[in-house]
């Protein structure tokens, strides 16, 4: 049952980020408006998917790539719901559908079935930490979207080129607020991920902090968030060098979510996937 | 009756001229009502922007009224007319009606597309209206007008690309800062074309301006025009360290701004983004400092490159446009030649005179037994009451030009009394059935 929400809702992610991508070339309203719609519908379908599979696994649908990839996907594509609601920034669907749907289609390729739960994963405070870790992450996602869209933007008014693609993408003062804004929301939410982790591997393993390979880059990665933060309240860094922060930051995110799973090995690697 | 256009704009006209023929808003009204008195004239509206003077009327006759017109113009403005008459143009019938529409399309603008001309135009047919110099002609004109300007706006991509260097200004100015709402503009430097821009920027919401100038008292002049501040040439990184916007058009032979100093600038800003628009020659800012982050340096000859980049682009969309017009111009004619009295008595007359003959014939068929004497009194009586009916309104309508209501009249009439549209008209439906084909 799960599993066929889950298509559904590819599905229509599928739809929606056609439908961005078309609107990056026609800019036409109503093209971006069809593509907001068939993105929601998407995102309820994934929302019915978790909902259901949380009810035929009897916990909380994060505990394997498949599950993670997918839970990830649907953060994105929610952050990007809300941020449409909030900014008129249409086009950075064109940036996050994609990224949702690859996202998905990553998790669907994946063994899916349901297995029974470690015993180290039944803890109050798992789904916690998982769930602020990936709210931080989904968020970081748009942080680094606004970042790359910045550079690129910022490079076609230096050069003065004002193209297409100078035409299509935000000022760059939205971008850089909504690089700001973002991170005051990513940070607190990967803080918050880190200390429920924390206290859950006190729980689990009896100790509060182990070093493994997905706690120090998780570190790494609070440890630079927070210097890009300070430098934004403090020396009033901002633009350019903040876009490049983001994108260098996300490439952190990247690496503890997925590279130390992949290519080191540690107290968080569970399964084979 | 006619409709004319008679004035004058930023192609045929120097801005000295078009100041001197300029009507103040204040007193338009007082304007329209010396035109309104001209014998030659039927209805008027005055449209006067810094780039146009011109006046739009119905007359009797195109010839005389443009005389007077002419020389209304130099009567009020106390300007010989030989020092004007050069620049003025002169259009009649379709050119006029086309005239004015491609004027509230905003395709007759010094910046092609841009929107505040229909603006103008629509307060200018506002004042006429209050003034009562507009009647049914310019009404339906300037209705139309409104109509074929939305079209345009809708249809064509006209006003999406800036084509003017003050307008090329504005729209980087907004690809910086998003809305240029609560920003501001520093001048350095008081003339002609940074005052433009700054314009520009203002309209398109720039909230305060400063002016500097080595000339105090300019700088203090400058700004009082804008409601702004002036502060003296020497304290003007003062002005640099908080505003958004930076346009300098000084004389000075070097530059003015230096790298270095602007990358103390920056500093003092805590690297707030600034806009420096160098529209002097020689320049005013140092090309390098195009490179420091956060600054986004735009001389004059950047900002032509890229409205050059959109013309190409404009020029397609104003074909488009044009067939749009050339559209609209001929429904209006159409509607126009329709207001012709002849064709509306002789309609007129032909629906009544069917309904006699219809009613008369009825009336002698359930009577067969009347004589013939008695048929023609019949015949006599039903004619003279049509006659008698008629007579006061259609003296009336043949004296059209002498009555300003008589459009009025003809277009009731039509419409009361269902009268078939004249020829021209009927063509304009086939026309449609066809394209539904």
């Amino acid at each position: 049952m799960n599993i066929y929400f889950l298509k559904l809702a590819s599905l229509f992610y599928f739809v929606g980020t056609f439908a961005y991508l078309a609107y990056l070339i026609l800019l036409r309203e109503s093209v971006s408006k069809w593509a907001a719609t068939a993105v929601s519908i998407g995102f309820a379908s994934h929302t019915l998917a978790l909902i259901t599979r949380y009810a035929e696994a009897g916990h909380t649908p994060v505990t394997n790539l498949h599950e993670s990839l997918s839970f990830f996907a649907w953060m994105i594509i929610g952050v990007l719901l809300i941020v449409n609601l909030r900014y008129r920034v249409k086009v950075l669907g064109s940036f996050l559908a994609p990224i949702g749907l690859v996202l998905m289609l990553f998790a669907l390729a994946l063994p899916k079935e349901i297995l029974p739960l470690a015993p180290v994963l039944r803890s109050f405070w798992h789904p916690f930490h998982v769930i602020f870790a990936f709210l931080g992450n989904a968020v970081f996602t748009l942080t680094f979207c606004c970042g790359v869209m910045y550079l690129i933007q910022e490079h076609q008014l230096k050069s003065k080129r004002l193209g297409a693609i100078a035409k299509r993408l935000p000022p760059l003062k939205v971008l850089d607020d909504l690089n700001y804004k973002s991170l005051t929301f990513g940070f607190p939410l990967l803080t918050l991920g880190i200390i429920t982790g924390a206290i859950w591997a006190n729980y689990a393993w009896g100790r509060y902090w182990d070093w493994d390979p997905k706690e120090t880059w998780s570190l790494i990665t609070w440890f630079f968030y927070a210097a890009l933060l300070h430098q934004r309240l403090t020396v009033g860094w901002r633009g350019r060098k903040a876009a490049i922060m983001a994108i260098v930051g996300f490439l952190s995110v990247l690496f503890t979510f997925l590279g130390v799973n992949l290519l080191l090995s540690g107290l968080h690697t569970y399964t084979n996937w | 009756m006619e409709l004319i256009v008679v004035g004058l704009n930023h192609k045929t006209a120097p801005i000295e001229i078009r100041e001197r023929l300029a009507f103040p808003e204040e007193r338009m009204e007082h304007a329209l009502n010396q035109v309104k008195s001209l014998p030659s004239l039927k209805e008027n509206m005055i449209v006067s922007t810094c780039n146009r003077v011109e006046i739009y009327a119905a007359v009797r006759e195109a010839e005389g009224a443009m005389a007077d017109l002419k020389a209304f113009l130099s009567r009020y403005h106390g300007l010989p007319l030989k020092e004007f008459e050069t620049n003025l143009y002169y259009l009649v019938g379709e050119e006029a009606v086309r005239h004015i529409f491609r004027v509230a399309s905003s395709l007759d603008s010094m910046v092609v597309g841009e929107p505040q001309i229909l603006g103008q135009i629509k307060s200018a047919y506002n004042v006429a209206v209050e003034a009562k110099s507009s009647g049914l002609i310019l009404h339906r004109l300037l209705h139309r007008a409104f109509h074929v300007a939305k079209r345009v706006r809708t249809e064509t991509k006209i006003g999406n690309s800036a084509v003017s260097v003050s307008y090329v200004a504005v729209e980087l100015a907004k690809k910086i800062f998003g809305s240029l709402e609560k920003r501001t503009v520093l001048l350095v430097g008081a003339g002609e074309m940074s005052e433009l821009a700054a314009r520009h920027l203002v309209s398109a919401g720039v909230e305060k301006v400063w002016v500097t100038n080595r000339t105090y008292d300019r700088a203090i002049a400058l700004a009082q025009e804008f409601r702004g501040e002036a502060i003296p040439f020497e304290e003007m990184n003062r002005g640099l360290r908080i505003v958004d916007i930076v346009i300098s058009a000084t004389n000075s032979p070097e530059h003015i701004l230096h790298h270095d100093h602007v990358v103390r600038v920056m500093k003092d800003r805590k690297q707030k983004p600034i806009f420096f628009i160098d529209i002097a020659d020689p320049r005013d800012i140092e090309p390098r400092v195009g490179d420091v982050e956060n600054v986004y340096l735009y001389n004059i000859d950047d900002l032509q490159k890229v409205a050059n980049d959109n013309i190409e682009d404009r020029e397609k969309e104003a074909r488009k446009a044009e067939t749009i017009i050339q559209e609209e111009v001929a429904k209006f004619l159409n509607w126009y030649r329709s207001l012709e009295a002849t064709p509306i008595i002789v309609a007129l007359r032909k629906k009544f005179e069917e309904i006699r003959t219809k009613e008369l014939a009825k009336t002698l068929s359930i009577h067969p037994n009347l004589s013939d004497k008695e048929k023609e009194s019949l015949e006599a009586l039903t004619s003279a009451i049509i006659n008698k009916i008629l007579h006061e309104p259609l003296t009336l309508l043949k004296q059209k030009d002498e009555d300003a209501m008589a459009d009025l009249y003809l277009d009731a009439l039509r419409t009361l009394f269902r009268l078939p549209v004249i020829s021209s008209e009927a063509s304009d439906e086939e026309k449609e059935k066809d394209r539904s084909d």
